[in-house]
């Protein structure tokens, strides 16, 4: 299939959805972490917050890929000489992408969780201290499994984004499908027929992901009433 | 110190016109996607399958793939095709400027198409009906009536498009453009200041962010006021 880069073209495929996959556990992390801050009642946690959100939404997907993958290692390798490590150290793509699709989206979903979280209605902290629970107790098992239902729409939305995110990431090296359909383009002389390859298999994966978070919004809105309109 | 920010000062002209390339690839995009969206959110919230199918399917194919495949698509993939060299066509074609723009407002005109399609979904009931008994044309009510009404109610959406169009542009250094991305990426390739070029392109955007909220936070105030909380 596709003059023999079929293979090729599939292997970047599953590259495109471990890295997605790893990175959305990462901006997950992230983002609880900077809803937590934006919603401290700590004013420089949440300045924090704000700033990291703020600053990030800003700027360009390309931009801070390019800023942490060739200025990260530029400035790693020029502060190493300091510690005392005078090797040349050299980035993997894999874990750069990783770490900058989490760190952009985990902006975006603190975003997100911020306001699934003012979404609950104050009540159900306050029963939670009232039954003498510890903060972290009130917001892991109160807050968190209820702002979940209301954080899946714009969860979804981060999704679909970072899915396409991705691509940017074969600009500096990593092999993607997205990579690998340039070389197979590169090489046959038909870029049209191999980037409309990859578009669909994005279409694919964004598909895919649409249903499977339907169903997902499903189970945690089972035994919520929806007004029938 | 680590930092060497003399060679940024001394190409802060090339930064410059890139901030001019970005603006000018962002304003035509947003243009020409605007004109191109307006149509199909009608055809989005028509009740007839051979109208509304094809722009949803315009919408979610466009939705659901990578800005950076489209582009590459226009730009490297229908060079594929001898027709296409071969037709009247092929000098805009063969423009990075024209292809990016293309891309750029291919791109948004879907995002914007459902964001206006949404906002004509939520038009209330009574405007309509006033509307009739006002005696006006189908027509005439949708010009002064539906589609004003929506397009302000589209505002607030309408602005973080207009944001993620202003991130998208920078894609367009990747075509050979010289935007303030592209600008950043020669500074670096020339005397190899990755973190310096790349941290103020970053400043350039943010900045370009900061100008277009507090722009658009102006509009709302102008033209959405009636629907702001009551002050007193």
């Amino acid at each position: 299939m596709l003059n023999g880069y079929g293979a090729n073209i599939a292997d970047g495929a599953w590259l495109t959805i471990q890295l997605a996959l790893i990175s959305m556990v990462l901006a997950c992390g992230l983002g609880l972490a900077g809803a937590a801050f934006r919603l401290s009642p700590v004013r420089w946690l949440a300045w924090l917050g704000d700033l990291y959100s703020t600053v990030i939404r800003g700027i360009p997907d390309l931009v801070l890929i390019l800023l942490i993958f060739y200025g990260g290692q530029d400035l790693v390798n020029r502060l190493a000489p300091m510690v005392g490590y005078d090797d040349y150290i050299d980035i993997n793509p894999f874990a750069a992408g990783v770490f900058t699709l989490g760190f952009i989206f985990g902006a975006y979903l603190s975003e997100t969780f911020r306001g699934a979280f003012l979404g609950i209605p104050k009540g159900q902290a306050e029963a939670g201290v009232a039954y003498g629970m510890r903060s972290t107790q009130v917001f892991f098992r109160i807050l968190v499994p209820q702002m979940i239902r209301l954080a899946i729409p714009g969860f979804t939305n981060n999704w679909l984004v970072l899915t396409k995110a991705t691509a940017l990431i074969s600009l500096v090296g990593l092999q993607d499908m997205m990579f690998k359909a340039k070389q197979a383009a590169d090489a046959t002389r038909e870029p049209f027929t191999f980037y409309l390859a990859v578009a669909a298999l994005y279409l694919i994966i964004t598909s895919v992901s649409l249903l499977l978070l339907r169903l997902v919004e499903k189970r945690y809105s089972a035994g919520v009433k929806v007004a029938d309109l | 110190m680590i930092f060497d920010y003399n060679v940024i000062w001394e190409n802060l002209p090339l930064y410059l016109s890139g901030l001019l390339v970005t603006l000018k690839l962002l304003a035509v995009s947003l243009v020409i996607g605007l004109t191109v969206a307006i149509p199909l959110a009608f055809m989005r919230v028509s009740r007839r399958i051979v109208v509304n199918f094809p722009a949803w399917l315009y919408t979610y194919v466009i939705r659901g793939t990578p800005g950076l495949v489209q582009l590459f698509l226009i730009y490297y993939g229908l060079a594929q095709f001898e027709a296409v060299r071969e037709s009247w066509l092929w000098p805009w074609l063969s423009n990075a400027t024209f292809c990016a723009c293309l891309a750029f407002a291919i791109n948004t005109s879907a995002y914007t198409a459902e964001i206006i399609a949404g906002s004509l979904k939520a038009t209330p009931h009574g405007e309509i009906e006033a509307a009739q008994a006002m005696g006006m044309s189908r027509a005439l009510m949708y010009r002064r009536i539906v589609l004003p009404s929506a397009l302000r109610r589209a505002l607030p959406q309408y602005s973080n498009e207009v944001i993620m169009m202003l991130q998208t542009t920078s894609l367009a250094s990747i075509v050979t453009l010289v935007d303030i991305t592209g600008a950043a990426r020669t500074v670096n390739s020339q005397f190899y200041l990755p973190f310096e070029a790349y941290v103020t392109a970053g400043i350039f955007y943010l900045a370009l962010t900061f100008i277009l909220v507090r722009l658009f936070k102006l509009a709302e105030r102008r033209w959405l006021a009636y629907l702001a909380p009551r002050k007193h």
